[in-house]
């Protein structure tokens, strides 16, 4: 008997009338845990009923308390007939359980029912009485703390990070149970809010297990989802990344003698001055698809379902050859291998972290992702989960083996994530493969004095993440390597895209901002496997494509890398839909990126040639004006100040042009810019037109707006008190069933971007300010309808300090002085750069035009070449097929599906190999290219290198540091503003409760994580029209939502929740029944954050040291 | 292609004044996005029409959704499906609860009744107020009256705790109250030159000199009834005029005061009985509710159009009608000092508020 649990009703208010004769309400109250319930009195005609009753003591198991959530009912009593329900509120009191969050849950609960929304609200109190139980064999994990929160919480500590942890329950639907013909809507929904709660407990539980196994105390990046499978069932799962996290006692300990290692979340910002000695933090980005055996193989394991893995691909965009490196470094395999051993004991060395502690993070590989499409049916034995486990086992070995192909033994920022249509599922999994800083993994290391140097990496943490952790001899795919912008110690890549968060101490030029490449592709209507092959076979073209556009977008706003990217395909009837949504930004470390270019196909026709100046010229606009927008200096220049705000006009009229059409224009060409391989459109393909107007359609934030899906914008430091979260949802109805590709994309890129000028005119009052954490999700409901839901948080930040900040700094940093000196000749310098670029102009210009002659016969060669290889594969497994189907008929009754997995296995086969020589196709052409301008990089990188490179780096990180500084001070800005806030919202009867999809709110600390929220609604009407038609009806639901989940918050006696998200948001409608049915399931962490200025008594170091997480985060 | 849903919900609602505004006017989405294009919205932000016409929707369903809340104010600061900072609560609430001058001047003293209600339109097309909005500023008359109808103590406090109004508008609702429960005449020709603040100012002097809750604040009683017992005392001035001697001694007294001091003198001292006996027979006749319906008629009639009619200024009516007052307080046999001190203030206040030069 490890539990008490006690209740109390104490009252009601703004209760609905529920006897048309009085006006009046007679209220009483049921609660039920488990299979108890009690019930209080009826306060007869009262609309505000004072119940004020007993404790209601439920004594139970602990496996119980977990599991079950506290089930509150309030009905009004009815003496001649049945009585009738008002609504219900459902406590997870899993908070409870854990000794260090709340003690108490009390406060104003909505009353919920799942017809009419909420019915007033009911005061209630709840405590756990927890005995200690030794039981080493107990099924509860009381006391493992859940986080959504990406991060290692602020105020703790990560002892260990023990790795991954998954779980996954499954059960009948009961809206698909034969019950439910019977059963009135309320009943079936009430039972799937139940049964979905339950599960999540018994999720929950499960998962605490495996991390108390593993010695850990706390789950973090804990995300969970459903997949409403239909009538085959529900799937409730889990995964995260078990930590020991350790409470901060002083901050100021932290920021003076620890070792950089051991140094917390909370250190970030105090690093740079260890350069030395400190193990880099890595980034990078690099996409691979492959299409490993192994998947297949894991495939034929299931036999009694079909399943396509889908073929990945091996993006290069631009694969070119890499230079050969001399300084493969001998440390770096060594470091590899201790890495190796360290994380080899797990299975899947995956972490659903986005953003780590200084020194977690050595290199960054790049993007792995895979995709498999399944078929779902039944789940028969509820028990045994077997086959979901198995497909995800399938997908995450994949994603393993794609991380290894990249030379990295760990998976960061790893996501998962279903898309259902009817029997068809698609299951994605994506991280960003790294090499992790085996320090973290082993047991006892991370005591202080401990430490071993040995793997020190000597590359600074500015931009140690970008250096490759692969072997450059033996590349998994093809790049262009350059030795690093910022060291130019090691190689680095020149473009990296990444899932996870910018690091902290990342170098970067400029500011960053949301990137989105949008797909449509319709498909046929199919059934059953046909339908699912269908689907696989689009998959590989769909991942292509958006990779392409991105690529192109990135180049366009004249970036180098992304971060917190997220890919998303959609299955519908009839279509695809897939949205890729990412940050880009300049880091300083990467080459700056080439222009695009476009060329025609047959160069005598002159009407052509001027058209295609003018998109040429267009493009080169767009990319002038994307600089000046975002503040991209090129590298060489970040000497004169990075980040400064205010680009000279100088480098803005020295602006990239890679093709040099206008001649006379040739002297301005810059080395830097042109030589890098120009990305080539040619225009003549219709496919390339499409691509040309979508980049050009995407219109950039009005002044005043940053847009990023990350954590928080590059650049902006300052921000103020005020954010508002919000959630948008938008269905498109497409009335013309015959579209095209090409205008259903024009439809879905205008659906985005529509809802992106919404937000900026809705939010207009905040300007300046940012919209962080955009998280776009598309859906196909139904045959032709579209949704995309937002949700995303608008922060203001001040404009002012930013150049104040560099003003102030000047005068008082005395190296900064020492600077000036430097700065002079790395200017000079640069100028030489100038001039030497306008000798090289000539040349430039035929290697460009030879580029693009070869580039021009590649595409269609590479295109002929593959169909010819689908051909061939189609026929090879159609032979095979046949051979196949006759001996296994005769060997197995049923060997039908066997065959299907046979040719998928080939087709998987054939499609790598199609695959590999398609992307990189242009090895070859550049070969010779690369020698001659290596040369004239060479000869650049002379004049450059010593000195200026350098210095830049060091200006850098001591920008950071004291911006971060002064930023978080709570004696400067931190009191004006916080004095704003409370001036706004004191006074109010409800507590203010502050949401934010952000693990942190600016100027404010958090001082406590009182518990995860994760709620599940379901809510119906058969009335659509009275309440305002789909948009009314899902209007008020989110309302409530957020209502419900504000109250739970501040009964945990929290005032905000972070890491807020909206994981599901499933909408039915079927006007023509006046019906609709939506779901919606949201999570976050409930916590208590105080204003930075409050909580004097600390230290000002501790303070400061604190206060700078916030900032390491922006 | 359409789109079949549209919403944008912030954690904390987010609500432009100027669509309030155009909601509570009784503007159409489509002609609220008509006029907030003209206002060159637009212009302050990269936008076109359709983000116009999705913003106004979002805002007016967040208004109709709210409506329910502002209709019981008090429920607003404790509702939980709204997260609105207090500042903003305030602003919703008293620009709900505002109405127009014009509207409120057509049903001014008219029963609050359905009948009334019928008719809104027809006032909607005299006074320009769309009909949306007549609706609305009727129900809240309603809704205010209904409610501090059966409530003890003072009625502008009343109104204020209740409907957290300030304290002018709380004021306002306190006359519209008061005149909707008495039913006063306001609709006739003669009184349309009365603007709805000459009302207010009237209500506010008759509810405290002349009701219950003016004499004694503690009294259980209501403050949107006249004092019967006054009114009844009232019938006792009557001797100022039938009694002859009594009559000539008042107008010798106050010829004597004004003598000298006005250009209207003359006709001062041939109307005084003419306006006496006016006065005074108003005073007799409000034990009839008939009469007090037709107070402000009266009074016009009685009184102000006489004066009018011989040209006085308002300072001369100012100089007349104290001297009028006080004048009785020297005559001996007059008793009911107190009875006309209480009378004679509120007429005084009201007729110099009515006035117009």
């Amino acid at each position: 008997m490890p539990g008490k649990l006690k209740a109390k009703i104490v009252a009601g208010r703004h209760l609905p009338v529920m006897d048309r004769a009085s006006d009046l309400t007679d209220a009483f109250v049921e609660v039920k845990f488990g299979n108890t319930t009690f019930k209080t009195d009826v306060f007869p005609k009262s609309l505000n009923p004072q119940w004020n009753s007993e404790w209601f003591k439920f004594e139970v198991d602990d496996e119980d308390l977990q599991d079950e959530p506290l089930q509150i009912t309030v009905l009004d009593h009815d003496t001649y007939s049945a009585n009738d329900a008002i609504g219900k509120v459902y406590i997870d009191i899993d908070p409870l359980l854990c000794a260090e969050a709340a003690s108490v849950i009390s406060g104003w609960f909505p009353i919920y029912d799942t017809i009419h929304g909420i019915r007033g609200e009911i005061n209630v109190l709840v405590k756990v009485e927890l005995f200690n139980d030794l039981n080493r064999f107990r099924q509860s994990s009381c006391g493992v703390k859940f986080l959504c929160t990406t991060s290692i919480p602020r105020g703790y500590r990560a002892a260990m990070v023990h790795g991954f942890v998954e779980e996954l329950v499954v059960n009948e639907d009961p809206e698909y149970q034969w019950i439910d013909r019977i059963r009135t809507p309320r009943a079936s929904n009430e039972a799937r809010q139940r049964l979905i709660s339950l599960m999540s407990g018994e999720l929950q539980r499960k998962i605490g297990l495996k991390v108390l196994e593993m010695g850990g105390n706390a789950v973090v990046g804990y995300l969970q989802c459903f997949d409403l499978e239909g009538e085959s069932g529900l799937v409730v799962r889990a995964i995260g990344t078990a930590c020991t996290l350790e409470k901060h006692s002083s901050g100021s300990l932290v920021n003076t003698h620890t070792h950089p290692n051991t140094a917390p979340a909370s250190n970030a910002c105090n690093s740079p001055s260890k350069d030395g000695k400190e193990s880099p933090l890595a980034h990078g980005c690099r996409s691979t698809h492959n299409s490993p055996v192994h998947s297949a193989c894991s495939s034929q394991r299931l036999s009694q379902n079909f399943s396509v893995s889908v073929p990945t691909l091996i993006f290069t965009g631009m694969g070119s050859g890499g230079s050969a490196g001399k300084e493969a470094g001998p440390l770096k395999t060594l470091l590899r291998q201790q890495t190796q051993t360290a994380l080899e004991q797990r299975e899947f060395p995956f972490f659903t972290l986005t953003s780590f502690p200084p020194g977690f993070l050595v290199h960054v590989g790049g993007v792995v992702s895979a995709r498999s499409v399944k078929l779902l049916d039944r789940i028969h034995n509820p028990d045994e989960p077997e086959t979901r486990d198995a497909w995800w086992e399938e997908i995450r070995q994949e994603i393993k083996s794609h991380a290894k192909a990249l030379g990295c033994h760990a998976v960061v920022g790893y996501s998962e994530n279903t898309s259902i249509c009817e029997e068809v599922c698609i299951l994605s999994a994506s991280g960003t493969a790294t090499i992790l800083n085996p320090r973290y993994m082993r047991e006892g290391c991370l005591d202080i004095g401990s430490t071993d140097h040995r793997f020190d990496d000597p590359s600074p943490p500015s931009c140690g993440f970008c250096h490759i952790p692969y072997d450059e001899l033996n590349m998994p795919f093809p790049a262009q390597l350059t030795y690093c912008y910022n060291c130019r110690r090691q190689k680095v890549p020149d473009v990296l895209f990444t899932t996870i968060d910018l690091p902290a101490e990342a170098a970067v030029t400029g500011k960053g901002c949301l990137i989105q490449a949008r797909l449509c592709r319709l498909k046929k209507k199919a059934q059953g496997e046909v339908n699912a092959t269908a689907i696989s076979n689009l998959l590989p073209f769909m991942e292509y494509e958006l990779h392409t556009q991105l690529m192109n977008k990135l180049k366009l706003r004249s970036m180098n890398a992304l971060f917190g990217l997220h890919i998303q395909i959609s299955v519908g009837e009839n279509m695809l839909l897939g949205l890729a949504s990412a940050t880009g930004v300049y880091l300083t470390a990467l080459p700056a990126p080439g222009g695009i270019q476009i060329a025609g196909k047959t160069s005598g026709d002159l009407n052509n040639e001027q058209h295609i100046q003018s998109i040429q010229k267009r493009i080169n606009d767009t990319i002038a004006k994307n600089k000046e927008l975002h503040q991209i200096n090129p590298p060489e220049l970040t000497e004169e100040g990075v980040g400064s705000p205010i680009p000279e006009p100088r480098h803005r009229s020295r602006l990239f042009r890679s093709h040099s059409e206008s001649s006379d224009e040739v002297s301005e060409l810059d080395l830097s810019h042109g030589k890098k391989d120009a990305f080539v459109l040619e225009i003549d393909d219709t496919d390339a037109v499409e691509d040309i107007h979508s980049l050009l359609i995407d219109a950039s934030p009005p002044t005043g707006f940053y847009t990023c899906n990350t954590e928080t914008m590059p650049g902006i430091y300052n921000w103020t008190t005020a954010v508002q979260m919000f959630t948008s949802v938008r269905v498109l109805r497409l009335s013309n069933a015959n579209l095209s590709n090409q205008s259903l994309n024009k439809i879905f890129t205008d659906l985005c971007e529509n809802l992106l000028k919404s937000f900026y005119f809705k939010l207009r009052s905040n300007i300046p300010c940012c919209l962080c954490h955009l998280n776009f999700t598309v859906a196909v409901p139904e045959e032709e309808l579209i949704q995309v839901s937002v949700t995303a948080v608008a922060m203001t930040f001040d404009q002012d300090q930013t150049q104040e900040r560099f003003i102030t700094k000047g005068g008082n940093e005395t190296e900064e002085q020492l600077q000036f000196p430097l700065e002079l000749c790395a200017d000079s310098s640069s100028t030489n750069t100038q001039t030497s670029s306008k000798f090289s102009g000539v040349p430039e210009n035929t290697i460009v035009s030879s580029r693009v002659f070869l580039n021009r016969s590649q595409k269609p060669h590479s295109v002929l070449f593959f169909s010819v290889c689908l051909f061939f594969c189609v026929l090879y497994v159609f032979c095979s097929l046949l051979l196949f189907l006759l001996l296994l008929l005769c060997i197995f009754g049923c060997g039908l599906r066997a065959c299907v997995f046979y040719f998928i296995f080939c087709a998987r086969v054939l499609c790598a190999r199609v695959f590999s020589p398609a992307a990189s196709v242009d090895y070859g052409s550049f070969a010779d290219r690369c020698s001659t301008w290596l040369e004239l990089l060479r000869l650049k990188a002379h004049t450059i290198r010593r000195g200026s490179v350098k210095t830049s780096r060091r200006t850098q990180s001591l920008a950071h540091s004291v911006s971060s500084l002064e930023n978080c001070s709570p004696l400067t800005e931190g009191r004006p503003r916080s004095l704003r806030s409370s001036r706004s919202f004191g006074g109010s009867s409800v507590t203010m409760v502050k949401m934010t999809p952000l693990s942190f709110l600016p100027g404010t600390r958090i001082i406590k994580y009182l518990g995860i929220i994760n709620m599940f609604f379901i809510r119906e009407t058969t009335s659509l029209r009275e309440e305002g038609g789909v948009s009314g009806f899902l209007h008020s639901f989110i309302a409530e939502v957020f209502a419900m989940v504000r109250a739970h918050v501040a009964a945990l006696g929290g005032n905000a929740v972070v890491s807020y998200s909206m994981k599901d948001c499933v909408l039915m409608e079927n006007p023509n029944k006046n019906q609709a049915q939506c779901l919606i399931n949201v999570s976050g962490d409930a916590v208590i954050c105080v204003r930075e200025t409050d909580q004097e008594p600390m230290t000002s170091m501790t303070n400061i040291g604190q206060s700078c997480t916030a900032d390491g985060a922006t | 292609m359409a789109v079949e849903l549209d919403v944008f919900v912030g954690n904390t609602t987010i609500m432009d004044e100027e669509v309030y505004q155009l909601w509570l006017d009784g503007y159409t989405v489509n002609d609220a996005v008509k006029v907030r294009m003209a206002g060159g919205v637009l212009d302050e932000c990269e936008a076109n029409q359709d983000v116009l016409l999705s913003d106004t929707m979002d805002q007016y369903r967040t208004f109709q959704m709210c409506e329910r809340l502002l209709q019981s104010p008090a429920k607003l600061a404790n509702q939980l499906l709204f997260q609105i900072p207090p500042h903003r609560q305030t602003m919703l609430i008293e620009r709900y609860y505002a109405f127009d001058d014009a509207f409120v001047r057509e049903v001014l003293g008219k029963k609050l009744s359905k009948g009334t209600k019928k008719d809104l339109d027809d006032i909607g097309a005299k006074t320009g107020v769309t009909l949306k909005s007549c609706r609305r500023q009727f129900d809240n008359f309603k809704r205010v009256f209904k409610v501090v109808e059966e409530l003890k103590g003072p009625l502008v406090e009343n109104i204020r705790q209740h409907f957290l109004l300030s304290d002018k508008l709380a004021r306002d609702y306190a006359a519209i109250v008061f005149f909707a429960n008495n039913r006063f005449e306001t609709g006739k020709k003669k009184l349309q030159y009365l603007t709805f603040q000459d009302f207010a100012f009237c209500a506010g002097q008759l509810i405290n000199n002349w009701t219950v809750g003016a004499v004694d604040n503690m009294a259980e009683d209501m403050d949107v009834d006249l004092d019967k017992e006054f009114l009844q005392e009232l019938k006792e001035l009557k001797v100022l005029i039938t009694d002859k001697d009594l009559l000539d001694q008042h107008k010798s007294l106050v010829c004597t005061a004004l003598r000298g001091k006005t250009k209207a003198f003359t006709e001062m001292e041939a109307n005084f009985k003419n306006l006496s006996r006016g006065l005074v027979n108003i005073a007799t006749k409000l034990t009839n509710t008939k009469d007090v319906r037709d107070f402000f008629i009266d009074l016009v009639e009685k009184f102000i159009e006489p004066c009018r009619s011989d040209r006085w200024t308002s300072a001369d009516v100012k100089l007349y009608l104290t001297h009028y007052t006080n004048s009785a307080h020297i005559l001996d046999s007059f008793k009911h000092q107190a009875v006309w001190d209480r009378y004679m203030g509120v007429i005084k206040s009201c007729i110099f508020k009515m006035y117009h030069d």
